[in-house]
C-alpha cells in the first residue's frame, strides 16, 4: 500500500513543476474560455428572448379592421349588444353575420373597412373569419354566464379594455398550438401587471384562490398548479383539499 | 488565440444557463403539451349555438323518439326522446350511430347509372331529370306492351305515406306485386286475422305482464321496439317473472328468471303440452272461453289427445314436471303473456308455432286486457281517394301476384318475399322485368342469397332508392338514392309490439347533404312524367304538401312534439273485438302441429346450424356503423373471421379458436369455433349481421353473412319462411 501513496505523491509533484512557467498563458486560456461562456450565453438568451418570439408567433391581421370605440357608442347595452347570452345561457362570443346585417345591409359610411366588409361578406353571404384572441384550447370549459351573470365580473376583467380599441390589433397565432399569444400573455416571462394580462390556468386559479380566501363560494383550483402552496389557504383546510381532489378537474375539463 | 475542447465545453455550458435562463425551455415546454392534446386532424365539434330536434329513429321498425343536438348547422348526437311512449330518453347502440349513417363515407350522394357488369361498382353520375326519365322509359315501354304486371317493388314496410305512396303508384300503373320485407309481423297479422279475424297488428302491453313466457323470443337483443322492451325487462326484474324458451343461452335468457333449454323448432308442441296442462286443470279463463271463443271443444280433444306432457318431453326435451310447473306459472299469474317469435323476429317462423302461442294467451284471456295482447288497428289516417284505372292498370292488377301471396294455395298471407327470388329463377310465373327496391337490402337479408343474386340477374332492369351503397344497390342498375333519415319527413305509424296506435314524424334534423332526392318527391315526379291516371292519382306538388295534407290536424303536434297517441284509444272489449264469422275467438284446430322439417340430411350433416342475434348486431337493411361494429366481442367476430357456438360435447375434436369450413346444403364458409356450454349439444350457432360486402371498409368483409348458408322453408299454411335452423358439418380447414 505505501509503495502506491509514494509514487502517487511523486507524480502530483512533477506535474506542478511542469506547469508552473506557463502561468501567464493559462491565465490566458482561462480568458477565453470565459468569453466562449460568455457568448454562449448572450447568444442563447438573445435566442431565447429575441429570436424565439419571433419564430414562434406569426403575425396575421383581422379579415376586417374593427372599431370598438364606434360601435360601443352606437348600442344601448354596451358588450352584451353584440355579445350575448343566448336563451339557453350559452355565451354567443364573437357575432355571426347575421347580427352585424341588421345594420349593415348596406354601407352605411365611407369606411373602406365597412365597404370591404358589405362587398366581400354581407353582399356575399360569408362569415367573416375572426381570429379570436382569447379562444382557448378545446379541453377547457369556460362557462361565461357563471362569471358574469353569478359572478358579476366585468368582461374587462379578462378581456382588458378591448372596448375602447380604435383598430384591431395584430393576432399573433403561436405556430405550434394555433392559439393567440393572448393566452400565454405578452410577456414571454410570464409576468402580468393586470388580471387581463394572461388567460392560463393559473390566472383562472389565482383570481379563484383570492375569492375562496374571501370566503366566497367558489371552486379552488390547485393554485398554482399543484406544486406550490397556496399562499391565502392554511394547508389544514381538509375540506378544500378534498374538494380539490374530488371534482376540481371536471369543472373546467370536461 | 487557441480555441481548445475547454472553449467548446465553456460555449456549450454558457449556452445552456443562457437558455435556461429565458422564457424557452417552458414556453416550448407548456406549447408542446397543448400541442399534443389538442392534435390539428382530431375532429372537434365547432363552437357555436346549440339547438335540438326532435325526430323518430327509422332506422329499425323500433319507432323510438330521438333529439338530435346541433352546433351551428351540424348534428352532433343522437340521444333518445324524454316522454316519448316508446323509449321515454332512451336510445340503442344503432340508434346513437346514427350520425356515421348521416355523415359517414357510405352514402350514395347523386344518381348513379352503373356503366359495368352488375355488382362491379362502376357506376357514372346523372342528373335527376335523366335518371327519372330513364325509369319512367323503361315502365312505360313495359306498360305499352302490356306487360305492367312484370313490375315489382320490394319495400321495407307498407305502412305510412311513403310506402303508401310506392303501393299506390304501382297499383295505378298496373302491377299487383308491391311486396313487404318478410318478419314475425306477417305471422302475427296472420294469427289475428285467422283466430280473431281482425286485420291488425300484434300489440304487447309488456310493461304490465307480470310473468312472461317467451318462446325464443330475444326480448333484450332487438326483438320488438328494442329500447321499449330493455325498458320493460327492468320493470320485470322489480315486479315480474321472465321464462325464456330457447336452445341457446342468449342474453335474454342469461337474464330471464328461468331459462328452459328446448329442442329447436318443437317450441309449438311445448305450447300445446302447457295448453293441455291448464285444460286438463281447468286453469284456463272460464268465462273467455265459454263466452267468447269457438272451437275450444275440438281444440281440447286435440290437445290432451295429441299433446300431454309426457310425450311432449320426449319430443321438446323439457321434462313433464318443467311443463306443469310452466303451465301453473303461467296461468296462475295476474297478467301473463305468452310472446314467440324468434331471435330479432326477422324470421316470420311457423305459423303453427304462433297460434299455439296466442292460444295461451286466448286460455288464460289475456286478449285485449292489462298486461296481454292488444289488438292494434291499422292507423287509419290515410284517406286519399280510391285510385282510378286506366284499362292497362285493371289489367295488371288482375294478374296473380308473383310470390304467391293471395293464391289459392296462400289465401290469407299478404306478401310472400321468400318465394320470389325461386319463382324469378324457377320461370314458372311470368318474368320480372323490372324491380323497384326501397328501404330494404334483400340481397343481403333474404335467405339463400346465392338465389338471391341469381334471381337478381335475371331481372332486366333493378333500381335502387338506398341512400347507402348497401348489397342491393350494388347489384342494381339504376340507384336513385333517397335522404337519410336525419335529412327527410315522414310519417312512422305504431312501431312494432307497441299496444297503442301512435304516429310519429320523422322531421329534417339538417339540410340535405348530398344530391339526393325525398322517394316521396321521386315517386310524385315519376306519376307526373306519366301523366294520365298516374299523375291524377298524384294531386300534390310535393311530399311535403301530401304529407301535411294527409295528417291533417295532428300536423301542429306532430312538429312541436314528435308524435301524436290516440288519447282516446282503449282496448276492444271481448263483445266486439272478434270478427270471425262466429264473431269468436277462433281456437282454430288444424290437426296435429308437426315441426317444421329442415332442410338437409341429418347423417351428411350432422349438426343444425341456427343463428342467433345481438344488440350490437344490426342485421336489417341497415348495417352497423364503424362505432357499433366497434362493439362486437371476440367470441362474435376475432379479426376478420366470424366465429361459432358449438357445445365441448359436440365439438368433435375442435379445440377453442380452432379453424374450420362449417358447411350446409346451401354453401360452405371458414369459421372459428368457439366452445359455448350455453349452447345444446348438436347445434352450432352462428351470428346475424356481419359478412357484408358492400358499405363501407368498417363494415364490409368482416365475417359470413348467415344468409348464404340457409334457404327458406315454406310454412305449409302460410307460406312464409319457417326456416328455424339448417343441417350443417364442420370439417378440418
Amino acid at each position: 500500500m505505501s509503495t502506491l501513496d509514494d509514487k502517487a505523491e511523486e507524480t502530483v509533484e512533477q506535474v506542478e513543476t511542469t506547469k508552473c512557467p506557463e502561468k501567464e498563458q493559462k491565465n490566458r486560456a482561462c480568458g477565453i474560455i470565459l468569453i466562449f461562456f460568455v457568448i454562449g450565453l448572450v447568444g442563447s438568451l438573445a435566442v431565447g428572448w429575441l429570436i424565439f418570439p419571433k419564430l414562434l408567433y406569426s403575425q396575421k391581421k383581422q379579415p376586417i379592421d374593427f372599431n370598438h370605440v364606434v360601435h360601443v357608442a352606437a348600442v344601448e347595452d354596451g358588450c352584451e349588444s353584440c355579445h350575448y347570452f343566448r336563451e339557453d345561457g350559452s355565451f354567443s362570443g364573437v357575432p355571426k353575420l347575421a347580427q352585424c346585417v341588421g345594420c349593415h345591409e348596406e354601407a352605411q359610411g365611407e369606411n373602406p373597412e365597412e365597404l370591404k366588409f358589405v362587398e366581400e361578406h354581407v353582399t356575399k353571404g360569408n362569415e367573416v373569419p375572426w381570429l379570436v384572441y382569447s379562444r382557448q384550447p378545446d379541453c377547457v370549459f369556460f362557462s361565461h354566464a357563471s362569471h358574469i351573470k353569478m359572478g358579476k365580473l366585468d368582461c374587462v376583467v379578462c378581456h382588458g379594455h378591448i372596448g375602447e380599441s380604435k383598430h384591431s390589433r395584430v393576432y399573433e397565432e403561436n405556430r405550434l398550438t394555433g392559439y393567440s399569444r393572448d393566452i400565454w400573455g405578452k410577456n414571454l416571462a410570464g409576468l402580468k401587471k393586470d388580471t387581463w394580462d394572461r388567460m392560463k390556468m393559473d390566472d383562472c386559479a389565482e383570481c379563484h384562490a383570492e375569492l375562496k380566501a374571501k370566503g366566497e363560494t367558489v371552486t379552488t383550483l390547485p393554485w398554482p398548479i399543484n406544486w406550490m402552496p397556496r399562499p391565502y389557504e392554511k394547508p389544514a383546510s381538509s375540506q378544500v383539499r378534498v374538494n380539490i381532489q374530488k371534482d376540481a378537474c371536471f369543472v373546467c375539463h370536461k | 488565440m487557441k480555441v481548445c475542447r475547454r472553449s467548446f465545453l465553456s460555449l456549450i455550458i454558457g449556452g445552456a444557463a443562457g437558455t435556461a435562463l429565458s422564457p424557452l425551455p417552458l414556453k416550448l415546454m407548456d406549447d408542446s403539451s397543448i400541442w399534443s392534446q389538442a392534435w390539428p386532424w382530431t375532429p372537434v365539434p365547432e363552437d357555436g349555438e346549440v339547438s335540438h330536434v326532435g325526430s323518430i329513429c327509422t332506422l329499425c321498425p323500433g319507432g323510438c323518439g330521438i333529439t338530435v343536438r346541433k352546433v351551428n348547422d351540424r348534428a352532433i348526437k343522437i340521444e333518445g326522446m324524454k316522454g316519448h311512449p316508446v323509449n321515454n330518453g332512451g336510445i340503442c347502440v344503432l340508434g346513437l350511430s346514427g350520425l356515421q349513417l348521416l355523415y359517414g363515407p357510405t352514402r350514395v350522394k347523386t344518381p348513379l347509372k352503373r356503366v359495368g357488369a352488375r355488382g362491379e361498382g362502376r357506376w357514372e353520375k346523372i342528373s335527376w331529370d335523366e335518371a327519372i326519365a330513364e325509369v319512367v322509359k323503361k315502365l312505360g315501354g313495359l306498360r305499352e306492351k302490356g306487360k305492367s304486371h312484370t313490375v315489382a317493388c320490394i319495400s321495407g314496410t307498407d305502412r305510412g305515406t311513403v310506402a303508401q305512396l310506392l303501393g299506390r303508384f304501382l297499383t295505378v300503373y298496373g302491377s299487383p306485386n308491391f311486396i313487404r320485407i318478410p318478419s314475425i309481423q306477417d305471422s302475427y297479422e296472420l294469427t289475428m286475422h285467422l283466430m280473431q279475424g281482425v286485420q291488425a297488428s300484434a300489440g304487447f302491453d309488456v310493461e304490465n305482464a307480470d310473468f312472461v313466457l317467451s318462446f325464443g323470443s330475444g326480448l333484450i337483443e332487438g326483438w320488438g321496439s328494442p329500447v321499449r322492451m330493455i325498458k320493460a325487462n327492468s320493470k320485470w326484474k322489480e315486479r315480474g317473472k321472465v321464462v325464456q324458451i330457447e336452445s341457446r343461452l342468449s342474453n335474454t335468457a342469461a337474464k330471464a328468471d328461468k331459462w328452459v333449454p328446448i329442442n329447436p323448432g318443437t317450441e309449438a308442441a311445448l305450447a300445446l303440452a302447457i295448453a293441455n296442462v291448464i285444460i286438463q286443470k281447468s286453469l284456463y279463463n272460464a268465462d273467455f272461453v265459454k263466452n267468447y271463443s269457438s272451437g275450444f271443444e275440438e281444440f281440447k280433444q286435440m290437445v290432451l289427445n295429441e299433446f300431454s306432457p309426457d310425450d311432449v318431453s320426449g319430443i321438446t326435451g323439457v321434462s313433464a314436471s318443467t311443463i306443469e310447473s310452466l303451465a301453473k306459472s303461467f296461468a296462475g299469474s295476474s297478467k301473463p303473456l305468452a310472446v314467440c317469435g324468434r331471435g330479432q323476429g326477422e324470421t316470420p317462423g311457423s305459423l303453427n308455432e304462433f297460434m299455439a302461442v296466442h292460444t295461451l294467451n286466448a286460455l288464460v284471456g289475456n286478449i285485449d286486457k292489462k298486461g296481454g295482447v292488444w289488438t292494434v288497428p291499422d292507423p287509419d289516417y290515410i284517406k286519399w281517394p280510391e285510385v282510378e284505372m286506366d284499362r292497362i292498370a285493371a289489367n295488371g292488377m288482375s294478374k296473380a301476384r308473383i310470390d304467391g301471396a293471395g293464391s289459392k294455395r296462400y289465401p290469407d298471407t299478404r306478401y310472400l318475399l321468400d318465394r320470389l327470388p325461386n319463382a324469378i329463377n324457377s320461370g314458372k310465373e311470368y318474368p320480372v322485368e323490372a324491380l323497384f327496391v326501397a328501404g330494404a337490402n334483400p340481397v343481403y337479408t333474404i335467405p339463400d342469397s346465392k338465389a338471391v343474386k341469381e334471381a337478381f340477374n335475371k331481372v332486366p332492369f333493378v333500381v335502387s332508392f338506398s341512400s347507402y351503397m348497401d348489397e342491393t344497390a350494388v347489384n342494381s342498375d339504376l340507384i336513385l338514392p333517397n335522404h337519410v333519415f336525419l335529412e327527410r319527413y315522414e310519417d312512422v305509424p305504431t312501431p312494432v309490439g307497441l299496444q297503442k296506435p301512435i304516429i310519429g314524424l320523422s322531421k329534417p334534423v339538417v339540410k340535405p347533404l348530398f344530391n339526393t332526392k325525398h322517394l316521396g318527391d321521386v315517386i310524385l315526379l315519376m306519376a307526373k312524367a306519366f301523366g294520365g291516371q298516374i299523375a291524377k292519382a298524384f294531386p300534390w306538388d310535393s311530399y311535403e304538401v301530401c304529407l301535411k295534407e294527409t295528417l291533417g290536424n295532428k300536423w301542429d303536434k306532430l312538429i312541436n312534439d314528435g308524435f301524436w297517441a290516440d288519447s282516446n284509444f282503449r282496448p276492444a272489449v271481448w263483445g266486439g273485438a272478434f270478427h270471425t264469422p262466429s264473431r269468436k275467438f277462433e281456437f282454430v284446430n288444424k290437426g296435429k302441429a308437426e315441426s317444421i322439417k329442415i332442410e338437409g340430411d341429418e347423417k351428411a350433416y350432422p349438426l343444425i346450424l341456427m343463428p342467433y342475434d345481438s344488440m350490437r348486431l344490426a342485421s336489417g337493411f341497415i348495417g352497423d356503423p364503424p362505432f357499433v361494429i366497434k362493439t362486437v366481442e371476440d367470441t362474435v367476430l376475432k379479426g376478420k373471421e366470424i366465429v361459432v357456438e358449438v357445445n365441448p360435447k359436440s365439438a368433435r375434436g375442435f379445440r377453442e379458436g380452432d379453424q374450420a369450413i362449417l358447411s350446409t346444403p346451401k354453401g360452405s364458409v371458414k369459421v372459428r369455433v368457439h366452445h359455448f356450454n350455453g349452447i345444446m349439444p348438436g347445434l352450432v350457432a352462428l351470428p346475424r349481421g356481419l359478412g357484408h360486402t358492400a358499405y363501407d371498409e368498417y363494415l364490409a368483409d368482416k365475417g359470413v353473412n348467415f344468409n348464404e348458408l340457409i334457404g327458406p322453408v315454406e310454412d305449409p299454411v302460410s307460406g312464409l319462411n319457417a326456416a328455424w335452423g339448417i343441417r350443417a358439418k364442420l370439417t378440418r380447414a
